[in-house]
This record gives structure tokens, sequence and C-alpha cells, in this order.
């Protein structure tokens, strides 16, 4: 199989000298095309940082990241910018929707930056929407729709430029129980049908269901690697997974 | 590993959708604009105009301080306009803009606050000297003038500082700031 993700002892320090802090301290691993992986860990472990790092989003202190065999220090701004519109779709846990563009506006702005003729992508930013169950909302602007609905907007356009990973962060954690079941099921069934690599960081227990793999983060190291049949549903603290 | 950069057209149009869906906050700027423009103008109208020495020397002195006030007006205007959006830039930059894409944008959108803050300044200026009598249709040409170029000029330097710096930090750190 063939690896969309490589990190490579990778670290990230924040501050200098004495007072640096190591907030990933040495990962190594690898993310395979298709996969669905769940990042967990306490907040302060380190989590959000390793997923900044795995999407381009800021760059190693130390080792390496690579996304398609790609060093990711090796790229200027502008390769940069070129490898998060074409390669990496992103969906975040306040949703991020640009508030003055419409719903379509949102999906097809990716689209716009890759280089997409308007028509092509207005029409595709529809499909997309359809896709999601949106199709009807497409002229809303994000503060005319409730938070499951921007968070399927959001997701509509992390897909917008058919990325090879979709990085979520948290993407469940400003949803109700509900809504949020509604959304993983969404993120399952995509990964199911268009072969999405899926990277979630994530501490919403019905998200270990439907992963492939977990990587549990402890103090900035990768304290543990869990296949899906390993992971024991009935023994995972916090919420019941089955309803 | 290739680039592309999207025609400035694309940043227009998000520059355009930010005046239209945040009018309040963007008349604010404007209304700040304005203000700086319209002391300005004034004072250079009246020292155009002439007249006894002492007054002549009070004007350029006024004139001088209307210019500075009117620098500090509009670039912290903008730069609060710039600063509470951090985290939009942040995001538009995950979805793949690249850092000319952020600069332009808020190069068209303060062009437009600006030239709008300073046509109603600078004729707000002019006028206010008018009703003083003796500003000839040259003087007040002038002063409207300048004050109009004095007032674009430094919305679009207010506003290139703080875009560049967001632009160019990495996309996480963009991201991270509450404002």
């Amino acid at each position: 199989m063939e690896a969309v993700v490589r990190t490579f002892e990778v670290e990230k320090r924040y501050g200098e000298g004495e007072a640096s802090v190591r907030a990933v301290d040495g990962i190594t691993c690898e993310i395979f095309s298709g996969e669905y992986i769940s990042i967990m860990g306490p907040s302060g472990s380190g989590k959000s940082t390793l997923f900044n790092l795995i999407g381009g989003l800021d760059k190693p202190s130390g080792g390496s990241v690579f996304i398609n065999s790609v060093d990711i220090a090796q790229l200027n701004a502008k390769e940069l910018a070129y490898l998060r519109c074409h390669t990496i779709g992103y969906i975040f846990q306040t949703f991020n929707l640009i508030t003055v563009r419409t719903a379509l506006e949102n999906v097809s702005l990716p689209m716009l930056f890759a280089g997409t003729p308007p028509e092509e992508a207005d029409h595709k930013a529809m499909e997309l929407l359809d896709t999601v169950g949106l199709g009807h909302r497409y002229h809303h602007r994000p503060s005319e729709l409730s938070g499951g609905q921007q968070q399927r907007v959001a997701i509509a356009r992390s897909l917008a430029n058919s990325p090879n990973i979709v990085l979520a962060d948290e993407p469940t954690g400003n949803l109700d129980l509900k809504t949020g079941q509604e959304i993983i099921e969404l993120l399952r069934h995509l990964n199911q049908e268009k072969g999405v690599t899926v990277v979630s960081a994530t501490h919403d227990m019905k998200m270990l269901a439907v992963s492939d793999r977990i990587f549990h983060i402890r103090d900035g190291k990768l304290a543990q690697i869990q296949a899906r049949d390993e992971v024991n549903l009935d023994q995972l603290p916090g919420e019941s997974v089955i309803e | 590993m290739t680039t592309y950069e999207p025609p400035a057209a694309i940043a227009f149009q998000q520059a355009w959708a930010g005046l239209r869906h945040r009018p309040g906050r963007q008349a604010l700027t404007a209304l700040g604009v304005a203000l700086g423009t319209a002391f300005v103008t004034n004072v250079l109208a009246l020292r155009l105009k002439g007249g006894p020495p002492e007054e002549t020397d009070r004007l350029t002195w006024l004139g001088a301080t209307s210019l500075l006030m009117c620098i500090v007006g509009v670039a912290n205007s903008m730069l609060m306009s710039v600063a509470e959006r951090f985290r939009e830039i942040g995001t538009i930059k995950c979805l793949g803009a690249t850092n000319a894409f952020v600069v332009r944008t808020f190069l068209f959108e303060a062009a437009m606050v600006g030239g709008t803050g300073s046509l109603v300044g600078g004729l707000l200026g002019v006028l206010a000297a008018a009703l003083g009598g003796g500003i000839s249709p040259a003087i007040a040409l002038t002063a409207f003038g300048t004050g109009l170029a004095i007032g674009i000029v430094l919305t679009v330097l207010a506003a290139l500082a703080p875009a560049a710096q967001a632009a160019r930090m990495p996309a996480a750190a963009a991201l991270r700031i509450e404002v």
C-alpha cells in the first residue's frame, strides 16, 4: 500500500532554550491511502500540533513530514499553497466558513484557487452540496445555517479539489450528539465511497468505532497505535459508543 | 512542484463580498478615513488662501498636526480591520490561497474603503473652508485633490503592512489568533 502521509522523527518546539516546550517530540508514522485514522489524546498532548504538521499548516522544528512523498519542508510558500489547494482538504471544529460568502461560494472558492473556470466550479460545488444533503440551501450564508449544516458545507468545501487527504480537527467538537453522529457517518461514507483518506483529531468516542486505526498521543509522543479490531468498544472510558 | 496564481478578479470578488456583507464595520473604517482627510483638506485650503504671516505659520503647524492625526487614525482603522480577520486569513490559506491573494484582497478593500472615505472627507474639508469665504475654485480643487490622494495612499499603505504580515504567517498561527 502507498503511504499518503509519512512522518519521520518529526518535532515541533515552541519557545527558545530552557523555556522551550516540545509539543511534538519525535513521532514517526505512516498513513495509507483510503484509511480512516483518528488521532486521540488529552488536550495539551500535542495532538493538534501533529495535526497541523501533517496538514502542512506549520513547519516542523526537526524531522520531516512527507505528503505524497514530497518533503513539505522543501516547499516555498507558493508551492505549499498549491499543495493545500490540491492535495489536502481541511475541516475545523469551529467550521470556519467564510462568513461573507454563500454556501455555494464557500465550496467553489478552493476550485477558483485551483484555476477551475467559474461556471465549472459552481456546477461542481452544487454537486458537492447535494452530496452532503444541502443542495437546497446553496444561496444561504453561514450565519443562516445551523452548526450541523455549516459543518456539512465545510465537508463539501474540503472535497472541492478532490484531495487525497481530508484532515478534520475535532469535527464534532462543537456539535450536539445526534448531529455529531451524522457528521461522522457522512465522513465515513465519503471515505468508503470516494476512497478519501480521512485523518481526524478527536476525543469523541463515537469516532473510534468507525476508524481503521487510532493513534494515541501522550506528551508529544506516539504512545500506541490501535487497529480497529483491537479496540474494545465496551471498555472505552467516557460516553458509550453504542446508543 | 507546480504553482498557480488565481487572477486578480477573484481577489476583487472576495473584497467586494467583504464590503457588501460587513457594511457597518466598513462604514466605520471609511468614517475614520473621512475625518482625517477632512481635517487635512480643510487646513490645507485655509493655508492656500493665505493671510497675515502669523496666521499662515499657525496653519502650517496645524496642517502638520492634522496630517499626523490623519495617519494615526487611518492606520489604526486599517490595523483593526485586518487584525479581526486573522482567522479568516488562516482559513483561506488552508483552502489554497497564496499569500499574494490575501494581500490583494486587502488592497482592493482598502482602496475602495479609502477611496470612499477620502472622497467624502475631501468634500467636507473644502466645503467647511469655503463657508468662511475667500476660497477660489483653484484652491478648492488643489486642496481637495491633495486631501484625496493623501487619504487613499495612507489607507492602502496602512492596510498593506498588516495584511502582508498576516499573509506570511504560517496558516496554523493565523488560525490560532483570537482577537
